[in-house]
C-alpha cells in the first residue's frame, strides 16, 4: 500500500513541480529524490511498517512476492533515472510531465503486483498503459514516434477490450472477481463461459507481455518510441505485467482443472523462436534489443509453464537481471550517434569503461556464468525440469539461448575487434560510475543470487 | 428475458468490434470499434449482475455475490474508457497534424 499511495502522490507533486521550476535539472533531482523515498517506503513495508492502514476489502493483497518485485521495479527505475534522466530532460519541453508519468506507471505496477480482484488487474494494467501511450508519443514532431504511439495505443486498447470480455465471462461463470475464490465450483453448466473467458484473458495478457503470436506490435513500438522510454517500457513495465500474469495464473488457470501446459509450451517455444531468430537479422541495435526483449519474455514464460517454487524465485531473479542489464545497455545506446552495429565499432578504444560495462550487461543477457543472467536462466530451466512435462521445451530453450549469443556478441565484437570511431556524446564521470555500479551488481548477484532471493522467505 | 439473449447480443457487438478493428483502416473507426468492444463487456456485466442476483435466491447454487460488484465494475470501465479516449484522440490529432491523414496504412515507416 505504501508504494501505491506514495507513487501517486509523488506523481502529482512532480506535475506541479513543472509549474514551480522551469529548469529541467531541478525537476530531475526532485524525481530522483522521490524515487528514493518510494524505494524506502516499499522496503519499510517489506519489513512490516505500513504507513497507511487501509482495508482493501479483498481487492488487493500484499504478498512477499509482490512486494519484493515492487522493490526490484522501483530500484530498477531508480537506476534508470540515475543513468538516463538527463536524456529524459532532452526529449521535449514537458519534462515534469514525463517524470510524473513514470511515477504513475510505477503506481500501476504496484497495483498489478498486489491485485486480488480482477477489477484491480484491469485498473492496474490501464494505469500502466495510458501513461505509456503518452510517453511513446512524447517526441511530438517525430513521425516515427507518432506512429509508434498510435500503433501502441490501438493495439493496447484492443487487447484491453479482449481482456475485459475475458473478465466478464469469468465473472459470469464464477460469480466473483476474487481470484482466491475462483477454484470454487459454482455452476457446472457454465464451465464453457469460464473456459472461453480464461482463453480471452490468456490472449490479452500475451498481448501485453508481447508473447508470440501476439508480439507483432513490439518491435515497431519499441523502435519508434524515444529511446529513453523504450528502455523503461521494455524492462520494468514488461516485468511488472509478467508478475501480474503469474498472479493471475496461480489464481485461475493453475487450479481450473484444465490442461494449460501444452498451450503454454507452444506459446513459449514460438516466442523464443521468433524473438531469437528475427533478432539475428537486425541491423539496428535498438531493433535487435526489441526482438531480444521478446526472446527474454520467452524465458520469463517458463515461470507460468512450470508452476513451482523454483519458478517463483526464477521470475524474480530474471526480472532483476533483465531490468539491470537492459537499462544499462540502453543508457549507452542513447548516447550513441549511430544505432547500427557499425556505430559501435571501436568503442572500446575511445570509451573503455562504457565498453566494458556494456559487455558485462550483454553477457548477462546471453546467460554467461558469473552474471545474474546465468542463474536467472538456470532457475527457469531447472523449474521446467522439476515440473517434468514437455522436456523438449528445455532443449529448445537452450538452443535458442545459444542463438542469442550470436547477436549479443556481435555488439561486443564491434566494440572490441573492429576498427572505427564510434561517435558518442560526452559522458560524465557520474554516469560511468553508476554504470560500473550496475555492472558490479550484475556480477555480485550472479555469484550470490540468494542476496535477493532470501527476501522471498524472511 | 433469458440470459442467453443478452450473451448473444453482447458477443455480437464484441465480434463486430473485433472485426472492425481488424479490417478497417481509418484510425477513428478502429477506435470506435474498440469502444464497441468495451460497451459489449459493459452490457454483459450488467446482465450477469442481474443473473447472479437471481441465482442468490437459489440455495442449490453457491453464489457469493448479489451482483453489485459487477455494476461497480461497469463504472470503472466507463471511467477508464473516458481516459483512453482523451489520450487516444490526442494521439490521433498529433498524427493528423504531421501527416494530414488518419489512415493507418500510413503507418509503415517503421517496417524497414
Amino acid at each position: 500500500m505504501n508504494a501505491i499511495i506514495l507513487s501517486a502522490i509523488l506523481g502529482v507533486v512532480l506535475m506541479f513541480s513543472g509549474i514551480m521550476f522551469k529548469n529541467g535539472n531541478t525537476v530531475r533531482n526532485i524525481a530522483i529524490a522521490g524515487m528514493l523515498i518510494l524505494l524506502f517506503a516499499n522496503l519499510a513495508e517489506m519489513k512490516g511498517y505500513h504507513f497507511f492502514d487501509i482495508n482493501t476489502k479483498n481487492l488487493l493483497s500484499f504478498t512477499r512476492f509482490g512486494l519484493l518485485f515492487n522493490s526490484i521495479a522501483i530500484g530498477a527505475t531508480l537506476m534508470y533515472m540515475l543513468v538516463s534522466s538527463r536524456d529524459i530532460v532532452n526529449v521535449g519541453i514537458n519534462v515534469a510531465e514525463y517524470f510524473a508519468l513514470i511515477f504513475f506507471v510505477l503506481c500501476g505496477i504496484a497495483v498489478i503486483t498486489a491485485f486480488q480482484s480482477l477489477l484491480m488487474l484491469f485498473l492496474g494494467i490501464e494505469i500502466v498503459s495510458i501513461p505509456l501511450y503518452i510517453l511513446t508519443g512524447a517526441d511530438k514532431r517525430n513521425l516515427k514516434s507518432n506512429e509508434a504511439a498510435l500503433k501502441y495505443f490501438l493495439m493496447g486498447s484492443f487487447s484491453t477490450g479482449i481482456m475485459l470480455m475475458g473478465i466478464v465471462l469469468v465473472y459470469g461463470a464464477k460469480a466473483t472477481f476474487n481470484i482466491e475464490l475462483m477454484g470454487a465450483d459454482v455452476n457446472p453448466g457454465r464451465n464453457a463461459w469460464y473456459l472461453s473467458g480464461l482463453l480471452l484473458l490468456l490472449i490479452s495478457m500475451a498481448f501485453k507481455v508481447s508473447a508470440a503470436p501476439f508480439h507483432f506490435w513490439t518491435p515497431d513500438v519499441y523502435d519508434g518510441a524515444p529511446t529513453v522510454f523504450t528502455s523503461f517500457m521494455a524492462t520494468i513495465v514488461k516485468a511488472g505485467v509478467f508478475i501480474g500474469f503469474v498472479r493471475l495464473f496461480e489464481g485461475t488457470f493453475a487450479n481450473s482443472g484444465y490442461q494449460w501446459q501444452l498451450i503454454l509450451a507452444i506459446i513459449t517455444a514460438a516466442t523464443l523462436f521468433i524473438g531469437n531468430v528475427t533478432a539475428v537479422f537486425q541491423q539496428s541495435v535498438k531493433r535487435m534489443l526489441a526482438y531480444s526483449s521478446i526472446a527474454q519474455a520467452g524465458f520469463m514464460l517458463f515461470a507460468l509453464f512450470s508452476f513451482n517454487s523454483l519458478s517463483r524465485e526464477g521470475i524474480i531473479l530474471y526480472s532483476l537481471g533483465y531490468c539491470l542489464a537492459t537499462v544499462g545497455i540502453f543508457a549507452v545506446l542513447i548516447r550513441m550517434k549511430d544505432y547500427t552495429f557499425e556505430g559501435f565499432n571501436g568503442l572500446a578504444r575511445s570509451q573503455p569503461v562504457l565498453a566494458a560495462t556494456t559487455t558485462i550487461f550483454l553477457l548477462s543477457l546471453a546467460g554467461i556464468p558469473l552474471t545474474i543472467g546465468f542463474f536467472a536462466k538456470y532457475f527457469m530451466l531447472a523449474s521446467a525440469i522439476k515440473n517434468g512435462a514437455h522436456l523438449w521445451l528445455v532443449f529448445f530453450a537452450i538452443l535458442c539461448a545459444v542463438v542469442s549469443v550470436y547477436y549479443y556478441f556481435r555488439v561486443i565484437q564491434a566494440m572490441y575487434f573492429r576498427d572505427g570511431h564510434a561517435a558518442i556524446e560526452p559522458t560524465t564521470p557520474g554516469f560511468r560510475w553508476i554504470l560500473v555500479f550496475m555492472a558490479a551488481l550484475v556480477i555480485l548477484l550472479g555469484i550470490f543470487p540468494n542476496l535477493v532471493l532470501q527476501y522471498l522467505y524472511f | 428475458m433469458p440470459i442467453n439473449l443478452y450473451i448473444f447480443l453482447a458477443l455480437a457487438l464484441f465480434s463486430i468490434g473485433v472485426i472492425g478493428v481488424l479490417t478497417r483502416r481509418n484510425a477513428i473507426i478502429i477506435f470506435m470499434c474498440i469502444e464497441l468492444m468495451l460497451n459489449a463487456a459493459n452490457l454483459l456485466l450488467v446482465a450477469f449482475s442481474k443473473l447472479h442476483l437471481a441465482d442468490k435466491a437459489n440455495p442449490a447454487l453457491n453464489v457469493a455475490t448479489n451482483g453489485a460488484d459487477a455494476q461497480l465494475f461497469v463504472f470503472f470501465i466507463m471511467v477508464v474508457a473516458a481516459a483512453e479516449v482523451t489520450v487516444g484522440l490526442a494521439i490521433i490529432v498529433m498524427m493528423y497534424r504531421n501527416t494530414h491523414s488518419v489512415d493507418v496504412n500510413f503507418l509503415n515507416r517503421l517496417k524497414n
